[in-house]
């Protein structure tokens, strides 16, 4: 039951953070290059998305026993999810600028404006980059932690699930208010995120070390998935402290 | 070749990022529980214990080196 909540929260929160951005992007291509191109730009890189995912999907399934893809999905996430717990500290303690929706818009609809007309197949080719690489850049980190989250979680459906939900909501809101969300608490989220990820990275990582032992299978956590708990706790715990010590400023601190 | 090292530097940047001290201090504590699986010497809450204390304090190196590096720009 933990397990299937943290999974749909994981997920959601992260398609949800990563759609924001790919919105950015595509509402401003669109706005200033028109929306054939931009579309096209889009589908083409959901088309690739879904190439990607059937592909690597299966090739974790089919050629890794349980433990090693314990081992080698929980390591990916771990590394994955310690890099937006690290940045997502330093900007809550103010050591990093926090990502500002709405100067990426100007700058994005700067660069479109300043773009030559350059046309190939018969689209707009600038806009057509763009949003490709905006959407399939930013729905490349969904893809990869719906995988993570639904192979080791044994709980596709419940990743895509909370991916979708994360997309759904975004991209209702953004179409509805035909602007960035600038006012959603990226770091916030992005700081649960970097929890979860590094909660659940912790959990199947240690998991799959089992694969190095004579049966080669799963190692225990003591207390078995009430462990999660325990380091979410932990994980969250050193997060707290960190930002506490290193927003204050050097001459408070000594 | 160059498309080779681009797609390379690609997946590198995406899962390794800007910290290579994160993916190489996670692997060397993994390594570290793998060899103390391998040989059978502790248990498995053992083990699991010293390696989650292992990789959250990977996590805290990584975290004080980026904020004395920010602090003097």
């Amino acid at each position: 039951m933990g397990n299937a909540v943290g999974v749909v929260a994981a997920t959601l929160l992260a398609s949800g953070v990563e759609f924001v951005e790919a919105l950015t992007i595509v509402l401003a291509m669109g706005t200033t290059r028109g929306w054939r191109s931009t579309w096209i730009g889009v589908g083409a890189a959901l088309a690739a998305l879904a190439v990607v995912t059937a592909i690597a999907g299966y090739a974790l399934q089919s050629w890794l026993p349980e433990a090693l893809l314990q081992l080698v999905v929980g390591t990916l996430l771990l590394i994955f999810g310690l890099q937006w717990l690290r940045k997502a500290i330093l900007r809550s303690a103010g050591l990093k600028a926090l990502h500002d929706e709405d100067e990426t818009f100007r700058s994005e609809v700067e660069a479109a404006r300043a773009a030559g007309d350059e046309r190939r197949l018969g689209l707009d080719w600038f806009a057509f980059v763009v949003s490709f690489k905006g959407v399939f850049l930013e729905g490349l980190e969904i893809v990869f932690i719906v995988l993570t989250f639904g192979l080791n979680g044994d709980s596709i459906p419940l990743a895509v699930l909370g991916a979708a939900l994360g997309g759904v909501i975004v991209l209702g809101a953004g179409f509805a208010l035909h602007k960035p969300l600038a006012r959603v608490p990226e770091n916030t989220i992005k700081f649960v995120v970097g929890l979860l990820l590094s909660t659940f990275g912790t959990f199947w990582a240690v998991e799959g070390l089992g694969w190095f032992g004579p049966g080669d299978t799963s190692l225990r956590w003591p207390g078995g998935d009430a462990a999660l708990l325990v380091l979410l706790a932990l994980w969250g715990l050193l997060a707290w402290a960190a930002v506490r010590v290193l927003s204050r400023r050097p001459q408070e601190a000594t | 070749m160059r498309l080779l090292a681009g797609f390379a530097r690609f997946w590198w940047d995406f899962i390794v990022g800007d910290d290579w001290r994160i993916a190489a201090g996670v692997l060397l504590v993994l390594g570290v529980g793998a060899v103390l699986v391998s040989s059978a010497r502790a248990s498995d809450p053992l083990v699991a214990t010293l390696t989650a204390v292992g990789i959250m304090l990977v996590a805290i190196g990584s975290i004080v080196v980026a904020a004395l590096r920010a602090r003097r720009g």
